[in-house]
Formats: C-alpha cells, structure tokens, sequence
C-alpha cells in the first residue's frame, strides 16, 4: 500500500523491528461483554463476561472449540450483532457499550469470512474496488489504479478480470484480504478463514497473511479452532472456554517476528504447544460431552 | 527477494487463453465438440424412435386406438404442402399469422410479468414488513388455477386481446415473483455482511449485492414462466380470441381437420422451445460470472 513502509518492513528491517511510522491504530478492548441468545431462562449464553484487549499493529489470534462463541464475538465488534451487556471500543472510541449495544458496520474493520464471501458476480477487481468506490472516496480510475498496485504487490497479477469462481480458493483468500485492505482498515478480524483450505495451501497462506501483515502492519483479530496456527500468526493468543466463552488463558508468544515455516520445529514453539495444548484439549473435552449432553 | 518475485508472476497464465479467442471460434470450437460427443446422435435415435412410434403404430399396425390419429405422412405432408386440404401449412399466410398473434400475447405477457414480478420479488425478499402484508394476499390468490379466471377476465376486460393476455400474464406473474423472492432468500448473508463492512449503504447493497445475487433465481422463474405463459395462453386461446394457435387447435377439433391440430401441436412444441431457449440464452449473457464458473466445472 505504502511503498516506502512496505520496502522497509521486507528488506531493511531483519529480525522483525517494526518500522516506526507505521501506524498504530486498531486497539480493540472488550470490556465485560456478554451475549445471550434468546429469551431469559431459555436462551444461551454465548459470551460470558469477556474481558481482553487487542493491541494495536499486533496479531491477536483466538482459540477455543467450534462453536463457543467466538464468532459472536467478532460479530459484535464487526457491528453484525448487538451485545446484551458491556462494550467494545477500537481506539478509545466506543463502538458498542451501555444505550448503543449494536455496533455500525463500517471500513475501519474488515471481516474475511469463513467460507469467503467475495461476490461471485463481479470480477476480482470489481470486488477490490468495491469499497473505496462504494464510499465515494475514490474515483472509478483511481480505485482501479490502486487495486492493480496491490494486486501486484500481492502476487495477484493476471487475474483482475476473472471471476472468483475461476480462481483457486487460497487465491480467492488473498484477493478477499486486498480487498479489505483497500480500504486501509484500522483492523481485520478473520473468522477461521483457512478453515476450508487443506494443509498445504493452509501453510502457503499463513505466510501470505504474515507478509501481507509486515507490510502493512495493520492489527490483526484471528479467530480459529488450530492451537498451531494460533501460535504460528500471533503475537498474542488468547484461549476460550467452551460456551459460555470468556478467556481462559492469555499468552503473549515471543516468538521474534518476522516468523517463517522453520518456527514449527523450534524449541520455543513446541513449548507453548505444550503449555496451552492441555488446556485447549480440556476444552475440546467439555465442548463434546456439552453436545452429548444437549442431544 | 526471489521468494516474492515468485508470486508476482501472473498466476493465471491458462485463463487469459479463454479471453484471446473471439466468440465465433469459441462457438464452432463448441460446436465440434458437440459433434465429437455421442450426444447429437442419441438426440437423433430418441427422435426416431418416437417418430417411428407414431408412424407404426397409425399407419402400419393400426392400433385399436391409434387408427383414428393422423398419421405421421399426413402430417408432414400436410405442413409441406402448398395446398394444404385443411387450409394450413408453411406455405400459407394465415399459418404465420396464427404465430405471430401468439408470440405477440407471449411477449406482452411475459414483458408485463416480469417487469411488475421481478420488483415485487426482490421487495418480498428483501424488505420483511413489505413481505408480512402482501405475501399472505399473494399466496391465497397463487393457487387459484388461470383457468378460474376466464369468466372474471372476459368480464373485466374487453375484446379478445386482452383477457388472453391477462390470463398468460397471471401465470408468468406467480412464477416470476416467487422465485425472485426465494433468490433473494437465497443469498447468503456473509455478502450482504461483506457489502456493509466495506461501506456500502443499504440501496447500493440492493444494486450490487441483492439483484444480482437473485439473478439465477430470478431466470429459473423466467423459465418457468415463458413454459407457463404459453400453458395459459393456449388455454386462453381456446376460450377466447379470434387468431393464435391454442384457436387453430380448438377451431381444427370443432371442424374436424385432425391434420391441422397436430400442426398446431407441433409448432407449439417448436415455438415454445425457442422462447425458453431465447430466455436461456439472456441468462447465460448476463451471469457470465456464472457461465464461465461452470464452464471451468466441466458442466457445460
């Protein structure tokens, strides 16, 4: 997007120093949420008094069984579901919290859904410079001249006039996260968005996504049910209960970025699997007699 | 630095071929793939066995119930004929004319229904409250057969013309609204979500996001609505009207010029195949993103 912070983060900075000018908006807290589905007594409780905070220019990646909640998480700061109680604020501006318990959907936060939700009728470049030009911020040219920049930059050269449905699907990911991207978001929030892809693509596109994050260094909300790629992506891992989800266990892996594929065989990265995978399976555990229980 | 040199090649080398060839090659490369396929000649051994069936069964073996029919030869002989026993073949006037009033009513119907069908859809299925209090009127008055409404046409309206219209107007109408609104229940709500987490306000996200996500829908409806409308209109026909081939089919039983029915039959059977096709054709144009999705499939 920015040149100069893009030549920067890739070349001139070894070990990961994040480059000073990059900005550091995207800080989301979430403050004592709660959601509840359904009427008192009846209903359920999906999110149960949760309270962490993701850090501005950092990888925040959440944890926790299929199903617990997380995503109604997401949601809520996405702006797609109220809260019942708490509230969520992105950069000391409160997005939802005490008499305004729905969020605005809006370009300062970005979803990359889970089974990809570029438009299917429009070329891939249509779906790029569908935000910009949607908001009025650009004009038909300019959006088409950006969304060729970071096309390119983004290996994605040769496929402006395809149509999603011609493309593979790790490739329809890249394209989703450009198209986020153009609208210089303060933070991307991924609902397990590799959750479709096989193993290998899955490691291709981790690695896409740290690229695509050194450059633009923007933050980063990733949710998922894999404890590996958790570990490998974020600078912070936050562990869910089963439902109702609140945050088990908060760890910061220090792991240097920029990270590569050799981080899995380190020390260091085997020792945080081992410090959270009991917990996370513990988890798992209650979430599957949880589903024997309600059957 | 290879590393990312790498990505940056164009990833898409083999499509950009499809986009070089020019429409015709891409037509006759179809073309004789078609004919390469044993499809073609299985088309041409169901139409001879059924033809052949007909011809049997009338005019050799004289079935019991079958020997009253017109035989295949009379048929033919009679549509190819420059005079005609019964007054209609391909080399009379009056023959094109009965088609063109036809087609007419067809396209104004059809034009009607879909011009008022395909908003009322996309309002049904987008706007709850506008749904909540049309759509228990619409679903009453839905079951009610065309036909039912023959008297209450000719009542209402005046002449011949328009009450066949309006019955092959009802028809098209049903079948085009509801599937308009069951496409726009269709759509799955993570690309409304998409469309609003980038910004766009709620009529741009009915522009870009509800019409034509509702556009398969949509031309499935118009399929089943030109095949309906010509089910009313013959119908319609039948009742009432001066001209039209559901006329030449009923004037042909009441004077007893069997030949001249099945004509009638046969140029339907012929006429409706190319309206559907003409409707086929439109949806193919418009959903290129969907054509050319299958196309990589290997479905068409």
């Amino acid at each position: 997007m920015n040149p100069t912070s893009a030549s920067v983060a890739v070349s001139a900075l070894p070990g990961g120093a994040i480059p000073a000018q990059a900005a550091r908006t995207g800080k989301v807290r979430i403050i004592d949420a709660v959601k509840y589905y359904g009427a008192a007594g009846t209903g359920v409780l999906a999110v149960d008094h949760c309270t962490f905070e993701v850090p501005a220019g950092e990888i925040t990646v959440v944890v926790g069984p299929s199903g617990c909640g997380k995503t109604t998480l997401l949601n809520a700061i996405a702006g797609f579901h109220s809260l019942s109680s708490g509230s969520i604020y992105l950069d000391d501006e409160m997005l939802c919290g005490p008499g305004k318990l729905k969020a605005e959907p809006g370009p300062d936060r970005i979803v990359v859904f889970q089974n990809g939700a570029l438009f299917p009728w429009k070329t891939n470049i249509e779906n790029i410079t569908f935000g910009p030009m949607m908001q009025g911020r650009l004009t038909r040219a300019e959006a088409y001249e950006k969304a060729r920049d970071m096309m390119a930059d983004a290996g994605l050269r040769g496929i402006e006039n395809n149509y999603p449905g011609e493309i593979s699907s790790g490739v329809r990911r890249r394209v989703e996260i450009v198209r986020a991207l153009m609208n210089d978001p303060k933070i991307l929030l991924l609902d397990e968005p590799y959750r479709a892809l096989d193993s290998l693509t899955k490691s291709v596109m981790h690695e896409a996504l740290l690229e695509i994050f050194y450059k633009n260094r923007v933050t980063i909300f990733f949710i998922t049910h894999d404890l590996e790629e958790a570990i490998f992506l974020g600078h912070r891992v936050v562990i869910m209960t089963t439902r109702p989800c609140r945050p088990k266990k908060i760890l910061d892996i220090d792991i240097p970025h920029p990270r590569d594929y050799s981080v899995l065989t380190t020390k260091r990265f085997r020792e945080f699997m081992d410090e959270t995978a009991a917990a996370v399976h513990e988890e798992a555990t209650k979430a599957f007699a949880a589903g024997e229980k309600e059957r | 630095m290879s590393e990312t040199d790498l990505t940056k090649l164009p990833i898409n080398t083999l499509l950009d071929r499809s986009d070089q060839m020019s429409s015709t090659a891409v037509a006759m490369h179809r073309l004789s793939l078609w004919l390469a396929s044993p499809r073609p000649y299985l088309m041409m051994i169901g139409f001879g066995l059924f033809l052949g069936f007909w011809y049997l069964s009338v005019e050799v073996w004289k079935l019991p119930r079958f020997a009253e029919m017109p035989g295949l030869t009379t048929v033919v002989s009679e549509w190819l004929s420059k005079n005609p026993i019964y007054g209609l073949s391909i080399f009379v006037d009056e023959y094109y004319l009965h088609i063109w009033v036809s087609i007419r009513r067809i396209a104004i119907a059809f034009f009607l229904a879909t011009a008022i069908g395909v908003p009322l859809g996309l309002f049904l299925g987008w706007s709850k409250r506008f749904k909540q209090f049309v759509f228990p009127v619409f679903e009453l008055l839905r079951p009610i057969p065309p036909l039912a409404w023959v008297p209450l046409a000719i009542v209402m309206f005046h002449g011949s013309e328009t009450p066949v219209i309006f019955l092959t107007f009802l028809a098209s109408f049903y079948a085009t609204a509801l599937n308009t609104m069951l496409g726009v229940q269709s759509i799955d709500i993570s690309y409304v979500r998409a469309a609003s987490c980038l910004g766009a306000k709620r009529w741009q996200i009915f522009r870009h996001i509800i019409v034509p996500g509702a556009l398969p829908f949509i031309f499935t409806g118009l399929q089943i609505s030109v095949g309906v409308a010509w089910f009313s209109l013959v119908a319609g026909e039948m009742v009432s009207g001066q001209y039209g081939l559901g006329y030449v089919i009923n004037t042909s039983y009441t004077m007893v010029r069997y030949p001249t029915i099945i004509i009638g039959m046969v140029t339907l059977g012929i006429v409706g195949y190319v309206t559907s096709a003409m409707v086929r054709v439109l949806g193919d144009y418009m959903m290129q993103w969907r054509t050319r999705e299958l196309a990589l499939g290997g479905e068409r």
